[in-house]
């Protein structure tokens, strides 16, 4: 009894400073130090942004560009109070011509307001998450049939090889034509520039994923593959036993490899074809050319940089989901 | 008893950038229900090529394999296979890697509770019940082997098919395995054909072992009848006389007679295979992996 708790005593008063410092060294490598970093990163940009002179005036520092935050948040908020009053009104005016008259159908007229920034953000992310689904749902099982098969890998990685160094901002032309051609429902579903701008985005996924995909599947230990040959098991077995959790790691290199450049893509898309979305917004706001457009640029680009780090980071934790080896995910 | 699994007169001819290439010439063996066979030679003699055609991973150029009266012509879980690096999906744990074999080859005939049973039945056999749900990463390269070892029992194959199953692993390892392996095989009268390149092991386990000769063209050299006495203990047969004669046996002949044409084609050679022999003689009865043979 007294032993051990003379040895306890011992322990703790050995073992706690120890601790101490693993947990000090610890907070200064992920808080402190980082926290450095953008305390100097802050300084040196609102030094540097003192000295520039623009044709609209000083370009911003930081406290300029948080006070935009400010803007384009309460603007987003006034532009929903609008839209909410402008509903109300919309369904009294209805609710009464209804009472006055019964025979009378209301007509429902949707709000037409300028888009915020927030709804700016929201656009750009749907884009970029249908484009990206999209074509996980061609490159995969592409990938993985090109991985499979060497006649078909023959056949398939010379376009491969063509398409994957094209900019997709090159591509954005054709899809705009194309698309205004064949898409001519009189009642359409999504706007053409939400199909052009996700077309878009499909096409710069494609690449990386069907390569990636496609590697990951051919360079299965040949082991594995053996058992799946000596148990017999049947192709669709084949692929969901073996083929998908051998490449996992390579298919989400690819993925993740695929989201980081769609973004960037999509916000020059918008910009270039004014499709909305976050590049639109900054489009725009150059066009605008008031003395608040360079901090409200700024305020985009920052946004844009977080959720192209949200992005990445979101794989990464779906990555370790489904990975039966989560080393590889880092 | 009667013939179960025939290799008759088989060639192996492997095409390469400068032209075919003769790994086997006219194997042929015939091997009966419930025998133990163990294949040795030098290595890249042909060992694993005699056993991927067997297992029909590789089509033979000549001649064919029969089992049980049908040629093979795939492969197949009647013929499985323990291969050299154990070969278990690494995202499945012990008991999932049993699993996708058994509801393979079961699937239809036995119901869920039986074939939960029997997987637990083959991990228990192999004295792996206690880390059965964990996955390879996360066990033994002893024990990897035994899950590898009981993953192919599982498919309650004619004919069980081990590359060079205890390669890997240390001295004590083995002999534990290789004691497990002979339990197993009394106890379930398995048709077994084992690569090896530790001449102890293919004696202590083997009722025939077949020495075959280097390649390339590589064939069946000598085939040793072991008529030990079953069961078969490793102390006991340290000092027995006949086991000791075996041994020499296997041993003459790899270092002696390795050549195809039985006698070594120039002096140097047989110099050279004869301080290989002594030197081997002194401190291991492995097979060296590099007596190569200038053909
Ligand atoms: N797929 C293949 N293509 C071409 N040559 C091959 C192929 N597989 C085996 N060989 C050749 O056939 C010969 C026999 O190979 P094998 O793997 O059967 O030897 P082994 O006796 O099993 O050797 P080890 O003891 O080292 O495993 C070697 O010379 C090898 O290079
Ligand atoms: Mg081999």
């Amino acid at each position: 009894m007294n032993t051990t708790t003379v040895n306890t005593g011992k322990f703790y008063g050995f073992r706690l400073p120890q601790l101490n410092s693993i947990w000090l060294s610890n907070a200064i490598r992920l808080v402190a130090l980082p926290l450095a970093g953008i305390l100097a990163f802050l300084l040196l940009w609102s030094v540097t942004a003192q000295k520039i002179d623009t044709s609209l005036g000083k370009f911003p520092g930081p406290s300029a560009v948080m006070e935009q935050f400010d803007a384009l948040y309460s603007e987003h908020q006034r532009s929903r109070e609008k839209e909410h009053a402008f509903y109300e009104r919309q369904e009294a005016r209805n609710a009464k011509r209804v009472a006055e008259d019964p025979s009378y159908v209301p007509k429902i007229r949707a709000y037409t307001g300028k888009e915020t920034f927030v709804d700016q953000i929201v656009t750009s992310l749907i884009t970029v998450m249908s484009g990206f689904l999209l074509a996980v749902a061609i490159a995969i099982p592409l990938g993985i049939a090109v991985g499979l098969s060497k006649t078909l890998n023959s056949a398939v990685n010379p376009i491969v090889q063509i398409f994957k160094p094209v900019s997709p901002l090159a591509w954005l032309p054709l899809v705009t034509m194309v698309v205004s051609a064949l898409y001519t429902t009189p009642e359409p579903l999504v706007a053409k520039s939400f199909l052009n701008s996700m077309i878009t985005v499909t096409l710069c996924c494609l690449w990386p994923m069907v390569i990636n995909t496609a590697v990951g599947v051919a360079g299965i230990d040949s082991d594995l593959v053996n058992v799946s040959k000596v148990l017999r098991l049947p192709a669709l077995r084949h692929v969901q036993k073996i083929v998908l959790p051998a490449s996992v790691p390579m298919i989400f290199t690819g993925m993740r490899l695929s989201l980081g450049v769609a973004w960037m893509v999509l916000i020059a898309a918008e910009m270039l074809a004014q499709n909305p979305g976050l590049g639109k917004f900054v489009w725009d706001e150059f066009q605008n050319g008031s003395s608040d457009s360079l901090a409200r640029i700024m305020a985009a680009v920052l946004v844009i940089g977080f959720i192209g780090f949200l992005l990445d980071r979101g794989m990464l934790a779906l990555q370790k989901l489904v990975s039966w080896d989560n080393s590889a995910a880092q | 008893m009667s013939v179960l699994l025939d290799i008759s007169h088989i060639d192996m001819e492997f095409p390469t950038p400068k032209g075919p290439f003769t790994a086997l010439r006219d194997v042929d063996l015939k091997i009966q229900q419930g025998e133990f066979v163990s294949l040795i030679g030098h290595s890249g003699c042909g060992k694993s090529t005699v056993l991927n055609v067997v297992a029909g991973l590789y089509q033979a150029t000549r001649g064919g394999v029969i089992l049980n009266g049908k040629e093979v012509t795939e492969p197949g879980p009647e013929r499985a296979v323990v291969f050299q690096n154990h070969s278990l999906l690494p995202w499945l744990t012990a008991y999932e890697n049993v699993e996708l074999a058994v509801k393979q080859v079961f699937g239809k005939s036995k119901s869920k509770a039986e074939m939960r049973q029997w997987i637990e039945h083959n991990l228990e056999l192999v004295h792996m019940s206690h880390a059965m749900h964990k996955r390879p990463g996360e066990i033994s390269g002893g024990m990897k082997q035994r899950v590898g070892i009981a993953r192919a029992l599982a498919m309650q194959p004619k004919v069980l098919l081990m590359d060079e199953p205890f390669g890997a692993l240390d001295a004590l390892t083995r002999a534990h395995m290789q004691d497990s392996l002979m339990e197993i095989q009394a106890e379930l009268n398995n048709t077994v054909i084992m690569i090896t390149h530790d001449v102890d092991e293919a004696v202590l386990l083997s009722d025939r072992i077949v020495m075959m000769t280097n390649g390339p063209a590589a064939t069946i050299g000598e085939i040793l009848d072991v008529n030990l006495e079953r069961p078969r203990h490793r102390l006991e047969l340290a000092d027995d006389v006949q086991y000791n004669q075996y041994r020499a046996k296997v041993l003459k002949f790899l270092h002696e007679r390795h050549s195809k044409t039985d006698v070594p084609t120039t002096r140097s050679m047989a110099q050279k295979t004869e301080t290989t022999a002594s030197a081997m003689k002194k401190d291991s009865t492995s097979v060296p992996e590099s007596v190569d043979n200038a053909a």
